[in-house]
C-alpha cells in the first residue's frame, strides 16, 4: 500500500466543482412532460392516463438528461426526488378531493334548523336535522372513551414501568396488537353477544355501542402510550428515585406530565379512529329519529348510522341531509385534533 | 447531619455477571471521598449500591453489608424508599424535571414526598437549597421559569440544589462535572468544598485532577483482567495516594503509565 509521490499529487487534485444542470431543469423537463400529457388528452386519452404517462416521461427524462452532465449520483438523486413527489401527490389527492367533495356538498345544508332539529316530527311540515345524530355520537364516543382511556393508559403504565418484558407483558403486548386487527363488526357482535346475555334478547343501548367503540380503541391507546412513556428518559426516573420518591409516585407525578401531550394526541387519534365507525352501531345501538339523552337506555343514532341509512334511501333530500352528515362529523373530528394540539401543547415540557 | 458509611465484603451483580467483587472500606462523614478508576471497573455500579439505585435495574443485586448510621442498607426489612431519602444522589448528566420550573425542581423532593409545604416555609427551602448550590444570585429572578431553560452547568447546581433540598446525611455524586465546561466544573468543585461541612459526599471521576483538587480519601478501582470484575485497589488519604501509593497499580494509573 505505498503510493508514489506523482499519484498522491495526482490524488490532490481532485476537482471539487461539478458540472450540474440549470436550476430551472426540473420546470423544463415538466413542462415538456404536462404539454405531452395534455397533448395525450387532446388526443382522446383518458385525464388518468395521460397523467401517469406525463410523471413517468418526466421520471425518465430528467434522470437520464442528468445522467449525461452530472453522473450517476446526480440522476439517482433526481429520480428519487421526482419519485417521493409522485408518491406524495397519490398519497395526497384522493384526501383532498375527499374533503373537497364533503365541504362542497355538504356546507350548505348546514343551517340552524338543520342542527337543532331531529328526525322525529311532531307536526306535519316541522324541519328535519341532525341534533339526534350528534348528540348520539358525542354521548356513545365519550362512553367509549371513558371505558378505554383508563384501560389502555394504565395497561401501557403496566406493560413500560411495571413488566419490564417478563412473560405476562409480552403476552399483552401480543394480544393488544391482535385486537389492534379486529374487524369492527366482530367488536360490534362481541358487544351484541355481551348485553344479550346480560340483558336478553333485543337489547338496544347507547352503552353497548361504547362497550363495541372502546375494544377497538384501547388497543390504539395503549400502543399510543406504550410508545409516549418509554420516551421518557429513565434519567428522570431515576432522579425521582434517588430524592427518595416510591415509584408509583415517579410514575404519577414525573412520568406522566412529561409524556402527557403525546398521550392526549394518541387519545385523539383514537378517538377519531371509532367515531366514524358505522356496523358495530348498527348492531347494538341500533337506529332511530328521536333524540336520547340516555346512554344506558333504548337505540341511539351516530352520525356514520344516519349517512349509511339517509344513503340507503337515496332520494334527493336524504342525499343532501347525508352530506351535511358528513360535514359535521368531519368538523367534529378536526374540532378534537385542534383540542388535543392545544392541550398538548399547554402540558408539553417548556424550555427557556 | 452527616453520616459515616462503612462497607464490608461487597459483592455487586448484574444478573449472574459478578461486576464488583470484595469491597471494604470506610467513608469518612464530613469529608469528599473520590472513587477514580478506569472506565467499566464499576465506580458507578459501587456508587448506585451505596442508596440502592443498583436494583433499579433489573436482575441487578448487592451481597455484603453497607452500614450507614448503625443500619444495614440491605438488610430484609429495609425500604430502600427511605434508603433514598437520606442518601441523594446527582447524576452524569443533569436531569432537572422537564415539566417543572426551577421552583418546582428544588421542591420536588419534598413536594413529592411530604406532602403540602407552606408557602413561607416552600421559599425558605428554595432559597437556602439554590443559596447552597451558589445558583441563587443567578436564577432568583426566574424561578418560576422551565429548569431546562438553564445552560448546563447551571442545570448540574440546580439538580444538586433538589438533592439537598431534601437534607440527606449523605450526598452520592456520579461524575457530576463529566458534561460540563471549566468554569461550571470549578463552580461545581468549589460547591464540594461548601458542601463537606454538612454532608458526606461521595463523588466518582475520571479527572484525577479533580479527585485530587476536591477529595479527603480516594478510593482506586480496577479490573483484575479483562472480563474479571472489578475490586478496590487501594484506598487511602489523598495525599498519600497521590504522594506515595501503597499499591504499584495505583501509581501506574495516576502518573499516566496505565494501559
Amino acid at each position: 500500500m505505498t503510493a508514489t509521490v506523482e499519484e498522491i499529487q495526482e490524488r490532490a487534485h481532485t476537482p471539487l466543482v461539478m458540472p450540474r444542470l440549470p436550476r430551472v431543469a426540473p420546470a423544463i423537463v415538466g413542462g415538456i412532460a404536462l404539454a405531452l400529457a395534455l397533448l395525450l388528452v387532446v388526443l382522446g386519452m383518458g385525464v388518468v392516463g395521460s397523467a401517469v404517462v406525463g410523471v413517468i416521461a418526466y421520471l425518465v427524462a430528467l434522470p437520464l438528461w442528468s445522467l449525461f452532465i452530472e453522473g450517476r449520483r446526480g440522476a439517482t438523486d433526481r429520480m428519487m426526488t421526482g419519485l417521493i413527489w409522485a408518491t406524495f401527490f397519490v398519497a395526497v389527492v384522493p384526501l383532498v378531493s375527499l374533503l373537497w367533495r364533503v365541504v362542497s356538498k355538504g356546507a350548505g345544508r348546514i343551517d340552524g334548523t338543520f342542527l337543532s332539529y331531529s328526525f322525529f316530527k311532531t307536526q306535519i311540515d316541522q324541519p328535519v336535522g341532525i341534533y339526534h345524530a350528534i348528540i348520539g355520537t358525542l354521548l356513545i364516543t365519550l362512553g367509549a372513551a371513558v371505558i378505554s382511556v383508563p384501560v389502555g393508559v394504565m395497561a401501557a403504565i403496566y406493560l413500560v414501568e411495571y413488566g419490564k418484558k417478563n412473560k405476562l407483558a409480552k403476552a399483552i403486548t401480543f394480544l393488544v396488537d391482535v385486537m389492534t386487527g379486529i374487524p369492527s363488526i366482530v367488536a360490534g357482535l362481541f358487544a351484541f353477544a355481551l348485553f344479550t346475555l346480560l340483558f336478553g334478547p333485543a337489547y338496544v343501548s347507547g352503552i353497548g355501542g361504547s362497550v363495541a367503540l372502546s375494544l377497538l380503541m384501547i388497543p390504539i391507546v395503549v400502543r399510543a402510550t406504550e410508545e409516549m412513556l418509554m420516551l421518557v428518559p429513565d434519567d428522570l426516573r431515576e432522579a425521582s428515585y434517588a430524592l427518595g420518591t416510591p415509584k408509583w409516585k415517579t410514575i404519577v407525578r414525573i412520568v406522566l406530565p412529561t409524556a402527557l401531550g403525546g398521550i392526549l394526541t394518541g387519545i385523539t387519534l383514537a378517538i377519531s379512529r371509532v367515531i366514524g365507525e358505522t356496523a358495530p352501531l348498527l348492531l347494538i345501538a341500533s337506529a332511530t329519529d328521536r333524540t336520547n339523552m340516555n346512554l344506558f337506555d333504548g337505540a341511539m343514532t351516530t352520525l356514520p348510522v344516519l349517512i349509511y341509512g339517509q344513503n340507503v334511501r337515496g332520494d334527493a333530500p336524504a342525499e343532501a341531509i347525508a352530506w351535511g352528515a358528513a360535514f359535521i362529523l368531519i368538523i367534529i373530528v378536526v374540532v378534537l385534533n385542534l383540542l388535543a394540539r392545544i392541550v398538548g401543547k399547554i402540558f408539553a415540557p417548556k424550555k427557556g | 447531619m452527616a453520616k459515616s458509611i462503612d462497607v464490608s465484603d461487597v459483592n455487586i451483580y448484574y444478573g449472574d455477571f459478578l461486576a464488583v467483587q470484595g469491597v471494604n472500606m470506610t467513608i469518612r462523614a464530613g469529608a469528599v471521598t473520590a472513587f477514580i478508576g478506569p472506565s467499566g471497573c464499576g465506580k458507578s455500579t459501587f456508587l448506585r449500591s451505596l442508596n440502592r439505585m443498583h436494583e433499579v435495574i433489573p436482575g441487578a443485586r448487592v451481597e455484603g453489608k453497607i452500614v450507614v448510621d448503625g443500619q444495614d442498607l440491605y438488610d430484609a426489612g429495609v425500604d430502600p424508599v427511605a434508603v433514598r431519602r437520606q442518601v441523594g444522589m446527582v447524576f452524569q448528566r443533569p436531569n432537572p424535571f422537564p415539566t417543572m420550573s426551577i421552583y418546582d425542581n428544588v421542591l420536588a423532593g419534598l413536594k413529592l414526598n411530604a406532602g403540602k409545604l407552606k408557602k413561607s416555609e416552600a421559599d425558605a427551602v428554595v432559597e437556602k437549597s439554590l443559596r447552597g448550590a451558589n445558583l441563587w444570585n443567578e436564577v432568583k429572578d426566574r424561578l418560576n421559569k422551565p429548569g431546562m431553560g438553564l445552560s448546563g452547568g447551571q442545570q448540574q447546581r440546580l439538580c444538586i440544589a433538589r438533592a439537598i433540598a431534601v437534607e440527606p446525611q449523605v450526598l452520592l455524586m456520579d461524575e457530576p462535572c463529566s458534561a460540563l465546561d471549566p468554569i461550571s466544573t470549578s463552580a461545581i468543585e468549589d460547591l464540594i468544598h461548601e458542601l463537606k461541612d454538612e454532608f458526606t459526599i461521595v463523588i466518582v471521576t475520571h479527572n484525577m485532577q479533580q479527585a485530587a483538587r476536591v477529595s479527603d480519601d480516594t478510593g482506586f478501582f480496577n479490573l483484575k483482567a479483562t472480563g474479571e470484575p472489578g475490586h478496590l485497589v487501594e484506598f487511602n488519604p489523598t495525599k498519600k495516594m497521590f504522594a506515595n501509593p501503597d499499591d504499584p497499580a495505583t501509581e501506574a494509573y495516576i502518573s499516566g503509565r496505565f494501559g
